[in-house]
């Protein structure tokens, strides 16, 4: 019985890692494998996509439809940077970090001009369950089913559909595809606009269980960009095996020292998977294949 | 005679506007102003003056890894921050007598260098790509300020100096000259002025010598093609390292002068919004040459600092836009896209008459 207990505590402090990786990383790594560039206001999304989230479900809204309304914000906010800003910049991808940067400088301090320091939160809903003396939240269960959700959802998209089918082709030889009639500008624009609905839906889905404040996105952000560096350029052969990897090292830290010692050892594992796997666990995968 | 004129020959070259003896003569002109300017001002004033003066060295050490040697370091601040910490922590283990705290200034520089000799070593030669080495340095920045941030119990303590968490620590000793018939402490004044003063033209003439000697011009190389700089023979990560870690130096500089101006470090000094303020001056004023970012960083500073007046937040969003506008403008800097249009201009009119 004890140590049922000690393994379900240990899988479940594992499966929450898991999905906070997978879901802080996912709209950066869609983003990054489609244009090498790293969205640095990836965390501003997040935090758009938790206050519209929290706005709705203060209106009324129920909080699934609060979530989505919360995407979908941040997509369109997501197509309209790259409208104004990002698309000017495809040639220079280092520009494109330090210009998402001045964005996300802006972002944060409007947000705090605008909306104030802090914003009420909305509790934590669907209560917790005990096992062996200790008690859980069930609303981390559902995090960890969403986050596989999204892998699955993003699986299909890429592979089954015909929008994948153009993406794939432009990430593989952009010219090549734009010479055979996919308009690879609007590929770029729709890629940037899903990755920052991912990062919205992100921001929805923690915002209940976090206290929302205009700097909330660097809380996430050191996680996206840990597990992208180390999963490298693809989504599902990068950031999923990265996310397994690090949410051990990081469960595994935080239990053993605390949250803070879980980060640092995060930082530890990427700065020695660069020096072994300078392209990535993608990069190692894909080299393997060919 | 002649020496001198080899030692101004090695100051200019390929890799530096101004050059001749009108750019040097304005640049005496200008020296002779800033030396000649606590005379025509208070004391107070003057203190201000070499707070603004403190952040030129990183942003100095951030063109020459980013705007020479083409990488994105985003972790300047993370050296100003360990360099900062550990000044602190040296002098107030060991105090101010017998000069310790420019024993203490070099070193938290030694301590700066091997931190990024360190973390160098892991990026440069596990040869990431360029966007990598950007967020991996923001990372452990980021680490470094909550860790910091963190530090608030009495067990946090580094001998008789407690790190305070995300209060940071004050209250260390400012920078002492030993001399004789009574030690001249610096404090933020006069003195302090024509020190930091001082400092910042032998950083700068050294980098000049720097980036036009033959490292200088390899670095330039690499930005403009690795490949290349590589197949003609040279170890690329030797050089960026090198450059990585004179950079991180001279953060560490930035660090060290400001804790002991202010008297204080805290942990928001490494975070998001202080790590991007860096990233403006340079790129605002023209990332790929010294003197620009030298004026760049002191105009967009001291612009930032008339904004505050009316609100940081405000002051903050400004300098977003600043960076968006000319990322997307003038993507060398403005003041190289002016000096750019002013040479074209120089060149016309000649070319007419």
């Amino acid at each position: 019985m004890d140590a049922i207990t000690v393994a379900f505590a240990a899988l479940y402090q594992f499966g929450d890692a898991f999905a906070f990786l997978v879901l802080s990383a996912c709209g950066l790594a869609v983003i990054f494998g489609m244009m090498g560039v790293i969205n640095l206001a990836h965390g501003e999304f997040i935090m758009c996509g938790a206050y519209v989230t929290v706005s709705g479900a203060n209106a009324g809204l129920p909080l699934p439809l609060a979530i989505l309304l919360g995407a979908l914000v941040s997509a369109a906010v997501g197509a309209l940077v790259e409208r104004l800003v990002v698309r000017h910049l495809y040639e220079r991808p280092l520009d494109t970090i330090v210009a998402t940067w001045g964005l996300s400088l802006i972002a944060t301090q409007g947000t705090l001009i605008v909306l104030g320091s802090t914003m009420g939160g909305i509790g934590t809903p669907l209560g917790s369950f005990q096992i062996g003396g200790y008690s859980y939240s069930v609303y981390r269960l559902v995090l960890f089913v969403m986050a596989i959700a999204v892998l699955a959802g993003l699986y299909a998209l890429f592979n089954w559909t015909r929008f994948g089918v153009m993406a794939r082709a432009t990430i593989q030889v952009p010219h090549m595809a734009a010479a055979l009639g996919v308009d690879t500008r609007s590929v770029y624009s729709l890629t940037f606009a899903l990755g920052a609905g991912l990062a919205g839906l992100t921001g929805g889905l923690y915002a209940p269980t976090m206290t929302l404040v205009p700097t909330m996105g660097t809380t996430f952000i050191m996680e996206a960009f840990v597990t992208v560096v180390v999963g490298g350029a693809d989504v599902f052969l990068g950031t999923a095996p990265a996310a397994v990897i690090l949410a051990i090292v990081k469960s595994a830290m935080t239990s053993w020292q605390g949250q803070l010692f879980g980060q640092i050892g995060l930082l530890l594992a990427v700065i020695v998977v660069i020096r072994v796997l300078p392209k990535g666990i993608s990069g190692f995968l894909l080299r393997e294949r060919t | 005679m002649n020496a001198l004129s080899r030692f101004f020959a090695r100051l200019e070259g390929p890799q530096t506007i101004g050059r001749g003896p009108v750019f040097w003569i304005g640049f005496l002109i200008v020296l002779a102003g800033a030396c000649s300017y606590p005379m025509f001002s208070d004391g107070y004033t003057v203190g201000n003056t070499v707070y603004f003066f403190t952040w030129v060295f990183m942003a100095l050490g951030l063109s020459l890894i980013w705007g020479y040697g083409g990488s994105l370091s985003f972790g300047q601040t993370a050296f100003f921050g360990i360099a900062g910490y550990s000044y602190g922590v040296l002098t107030l283990n060991f105090g101010a007598a017998y000069g310790f705290t420019l024993a203490a200034v070099v070193i938290a520089l030694v301590i700066a260098a091997l931190a990024a000799l360190l973390l160098g070593y892991f990026l440069f030669f596990g040869r990431i790509s360029g966007v990598f080495l950007g967020i991996v340095t923001l990372s452990v920045t980021l680490v470094l300020e909550r860790f910091m941030a963190q530090t608030a119990g009495p067990e946090w303590a580094i001998g008789k100096a407690r790190l305070n968490g995300f209060n940071g620590m004050s209250n260390m000793p400012p920078l002492t000259i030993p001399w004789p018939g009574g030690d001249i402490i610096l404090f933020p004044d006069v003195q302090l002025y024509y020190v930091v003063l001082g400092l910042l033209v032998l950083v700068y003439l050294g980098l000049r010598i720097l980036v036009n000697s033959s490292f200088g011009n390899v670095l330039v190389a690499i930005r403009e093609n690795p490949e290349r700089a590589e197949m003609l023979g040279y170890d690329i990560r030797k050089y960026q390292l090198g450059a990585f870690v004179i950079g991180a130096v001279l953060a560490g500089l930035s660090g060290v002068l400001y804790t002991s101006w202010g008297q204080y470090i805290t942990p928001s000094s490494m975070g998001m919004t202080a790590a991007a303020l860096p990233i403006v001056w340079v790129a605002v004023g023209g990332r790929s040459d010294l003197t620009a970012t030298l004026i760049g960083t002191l105009v967009v500073l001291s612009g930032f600092q008339a904004l505050t007046i009316h609100g940081a937040q405000y002051a903050l969003v400004v300098m977003g836009f600043l960076l968006v506008l000319t990322v997307l403008l003038a993507p060398r800097g403005i003041i190289l896209a002016a000096a750019d249009l002013l040479g074209r201009l120089g060149k016309s009119k000649r070319g007419d008459a």
